[in-house]
């Protein structure tokens, strides 16, 4: 055993009138490196009030995204030898420029509004086969590194462009999402999606920070996309 | 407790994973008010992390291939006690359900001539058993689930499906008359509970495996709708048959996908030999599930375990090469380089059986019905009440799930369900009245709970159930051993019924959720253990060491639990496909 000291971020809308930071010694097995979650998971046995969302705990469903020492990603795969380093100090926080509904959990609702506002479906309205629609594995290739996204939320919260307008700036998740299915050879809609995205707000308001790109848990490049819709954007102009 | 709101709609999905949001498209499709209610956002539900594939003949890899020799395939692996007439229907209805899934938009992978990719899996056939391995495994590179899960949310976006995400369901609102009128609900975000009452109610609520310690199910499959069922007095059947998948990483329980060994890996003992030879000579590493995990085992036992302490055994697949393994596995390099700290690119995975699947669940017809007991011994259809997905038993898989079958089965039965209640709200079938003292009693566990004082706390308990079942239920089982595993948790009930919850809080109240989930916990691992100990013979994932022979005389049938007895019963398997003849029981080789 060994101990690692969590500091975590609490605030219990019913009791705290502000926020606060929680310190804690939890106790970790010493013979394997845990991840993040598991030290929660520990903390949590000790105070079963600390609150977070989790699921999968693989890196799969996308619910357990968190600011982890200053930096978002998925608590169940984030080592915590990484994310704590030599001095064994881990530092929880929720993800940033969301309103906080408790603790370490979020309010989404901003964050999926903007996903559904990009009408995240297949558009074609041609009658479909009575078999699948055929789609090379070329065409296929192109949505490798668009279709993995899990809307974990972790890219759109540490946006700065996100943190100024998350009314109006589509966001590295809803874009990447928006790419998804402009880039797939199965989809009709095209035109219309662009003209949708073609406002000062929704694509342009994309500075490329990339921090989207640095924090991704699923190594997927949300600038990339939006530079693509840009690209087809102009096009579309000229 | 008085003063809830109540909600209304046609009709409630409870669960928002594979199963439940095919159902709620056919029924929003077809215009009628339809809520999923989801402890989670429905992205995060478990069907997000099935992985090789969901497998049906649509002839792709094979133009020959038939969904009858699917059907042979289901059926062997089921060891005969998987159910012929649904059986029948998914294998044929699959096809379809497919094609549909793809037209919505789902990225499976692709072959040359454009058509969906499919992959050998395990149990899987060609001509009844004599024509060699099948690849019939469609797959969305090895993020199958992930794919067909968003795909089936996009699709309920589109069709304007009411989404109450982050509700927790308490339990069924069962009236006079035994007809369930709805269910009691906690909006987790504000802790506000309401009576969701609806004309059909969907149980869509996946499997529970977190009743084992070491499990590849997300933290979130703690059983809440066959456990509903068990506190209203409903049987539920083949509760002694859960899967243990053969590979999930040792130590962490991640699933490694069984695509691993359809695209040719294998796996070694100690000494490096590819043992499945031994024990399935023809169809080696893609024998049945059942199979394997108990060819590991016994390798284990018998000291050609890997590592220091000799407790797993290693998964090669370094000799696929970069390129098939980027292609076709890049989750699987992913999670086994996060959590086995191994690059499979060069060196084996160590993996172990690890409980996967629920086989049993709560009975039903093809149509999705939830089915009683009458007091003559006949299947009867539980008004109002449906179910679908690893929560049902129709049953599709009988003893032994083959690989890719559960979304198969998720998808092909949410849309059965959604079809029928489709036709009967049609035909005008009404949400059932319930008196106030109806809903009242699908209170009582949230007040005890609320109104607890002192008790001990969640995790240990729950830790104490994990290990119970772990070491008393595991791959290979005996009834003495059984029966002590019983008496520690008779043991336990009550210190779980007094359990304590400290923090009464109304805002995202996870210790509450959790609480209510442990109960959950302990109602499905008890049906377990009885039924378990009950079926005194090996068929399937049920392998007993004083019962080692499958015993066709007496244990060719399903075994229904009955919570208020906590006893089981018999119930018949049905024998009787419609278009194609009868598989008849035989002895069971790979």
């Amino acid at each position: 055993m060994s101990q690692v000291l969590v500091s975590i971020y609490r605030y219990n809308p019913e009791q705290d009138s502000k926020p606060r930071m929680q310190s804690l010694a939890v106790d970790v097995p010493g013979d394997r490196d845990l991840m993040v979650l598991d030290v929660l998971e520990l903390a949590k046995a000790k105070d079963p009030s600390i609150t977070y969302r989790r699921s999968c705990r693989e890196g799969v469903c996308g619910s357990d995204g968190m600011n982890i020492n200053g930096v978002n990603g998925l608590a169940c795969i984030t080592p915590l030898t990484k994310a704590a380093g030599p001095a064994r100090k881990l530092v929880l926080r929720p993800l940033p420029g969301l309103p906080v509904i408790r603790d370490l959990v979020v309010d989404l609702s901003q964050f999926y509004e903007q996903f559904e506002k990009i009408r995240p479906w297949l558009i074609n309205d041609e009658p479909p086969p009575p078999a699948e629609r055929l789609q090379s594995p070329d065409e296929r290739a192109k949505l490798d590194g668009l279709y993995e996204c899990i809307l974990c939320a972790c890219c759109t919260t540490s946006c700065p462009s996100f943190w100024w307008n998350p009314d109006k700036f589509v966001g590295p998740a809803g874009l990447l999402q928006s790419y998804r299915f402009l880039a797939d050879s199965r989809d009709a809609a095209t035109a219309e999606r662009l003209a949708e995205l073609d406002d000062p707000f929704s694509v342009f308001r994309c500075r490329g920070i990339m921090n989207c790109v640095s924090v991704c848990p699923k190594g997927l490049n949300p600038t990339r996309a939006i530079g693509k819709i840009r690209n087809m954007l102009v096009e579309r102009g000229t | 407790m008085s003063g809830f709101r109540q909600i209304s709609f046609d009709a409630i999905i409870v669960g928002g994973g594979g199963a439940g949001m095919r159902a709620a498209l056919q029924l929003s499709q077809s215009g009628f008010r339809t809520a999923v209610l989801s402890k989670v956002f429905p992205t995060r539900s478990h069907t997000v992390s099935a992985q090789g594939g969901i497998t049906c003949a649509i002839a792709s890899a094979d133009p020959e291939d038939d969904w009858r020799w699917h059907m042979y395939d289901t059926v062997k692996g089921s060891d005969y006690i998987g159910d012929q007439d649904a059986i029948e229907y998914m294998c044929m209805e699959g096809p379809q359900t497919v094609y549909e899934l793809e037209h919505m938009g789902l990225p499976f992978s692709r072959t040359p001539n454009g058509r969906i990719y499919q992959r050998p899996f395990g149990g899987q056939s060609k001509n009844f058993g004599k024509g060699g391995q099948a690849a019939r495994t469609c797959a969305a590179a090895d993020r199958t689930g992930h794919a067909l899960l968003h795909t089936l949310y996009q699709g309920n976006l589109k069709n304007d499906t009411v989404f109450l995400n982050e509700w927790y369901v308490i339990d069924l609102v069962v009236n006079q008359d035994g007809a369930v009128s709805g269910v009691t609900a906690i909006n987790i975000e504000d802790g506000e509970v309401c009576f969701v009452a609806a004309a059909a109610i969907v149980l869509a609520t996946g499997g529970a495996g977190r009743i084992y310690a070491s499990t590849t199910n997300a933290l979130i499959n703690t059983g809440d709708g066959v456990a509903m069922c068990l506190r209203a007095g409903f049987p539920v059947q083949d509760m002694e048959m859960w899967q243990f998948h053969p590979t999930g990483i040792h130590g962490a329980g991640t699933l490694v996908t069984e695509g691993c060994r359809g695209e040719g890996g294998y796996l070694i003992n100690k000494d490096g030999e590819r043992f499945m030879e031994r024990y399935a000579p023809n169809a080696k590493d893609l024998a049945g599930r059942d199979v394997v995990a108990r060819a590991m085992v016994l390798e284990v036992l018998e000291g050609r375990g890997c590592g220091e302490r000799g407790d797993h055994v290693m998964l090669k697949l370094d000799h696929l090469g970069v390129e098939v393994l980027n292609s076709k596995l890049p989750g699987i390099l992913e999670l086994s380089r996060a959590f086995a700290h191994v690059d499979p690119i060069r060196e084996p995975i160590p993996v172990v059986p690890t409980c996967h699947y629920m086989m049993g669940g709560i009975p039903t017809n093809i149509h999705g019905q939830a089915l009683a007991r009458s007091a003559e011994g006949e299947d009867e259809a539980i008004p109002g009440l449906f179910a679908a997905g690893e929560a049902a038993c129709v049953s599709v898989h009988g003893a032994n799930r083959l690989g890719g079958n559960s979304l198969l089965d998720l998808v092909v039965f949410g849309r059965a369900a959604g079809k029928h209640i489709d036709e009967l709200l049609q035909q005008g079938m009404r949400a059932r009245q319930a008196a106030p003292e109806d809903v009242d009693r699908a209170l009582d566990r949230l007040r005890r709970l609320d109104s607890s004082r002192e008790g001990e706390s969640t995790a240990a308990l729950r830790g104490e159930l994990q290990n119970i079942m772990q070491l008393h239920f595991g791959v290979f089982r005996t009834g003495e051993f059984m029966r002590e595993g019983i008496a520690k948790l008779e043991d336990l009930k009550p210190r779980i019924e007094n359990s304590h919850l400290a923090d009464k809080s109304a805002a995202f109240n996870t210790a509450r959720i959790e609480a209510l989930e442990l109960e959950n916990l302990f109602a499905v691992a008890e049906a377990t253990a009885i039924a378990a100990e009950g079926r005194d013979e090996s068929r399937g994932a049920h392998a007993r060491d004083d019962f080692r022979e499958r015993d066709d005389d007496n244990w060719l049938c399903h075994s229904l639990y009955f919570p208020e007895q906590r006893k089981i019963g018999k119930r018949e398997v049905n024998f009787r496909p419609n278009v194609v003849d009868t598989f008849e029981p035989r002895a069971r080789t790979y």
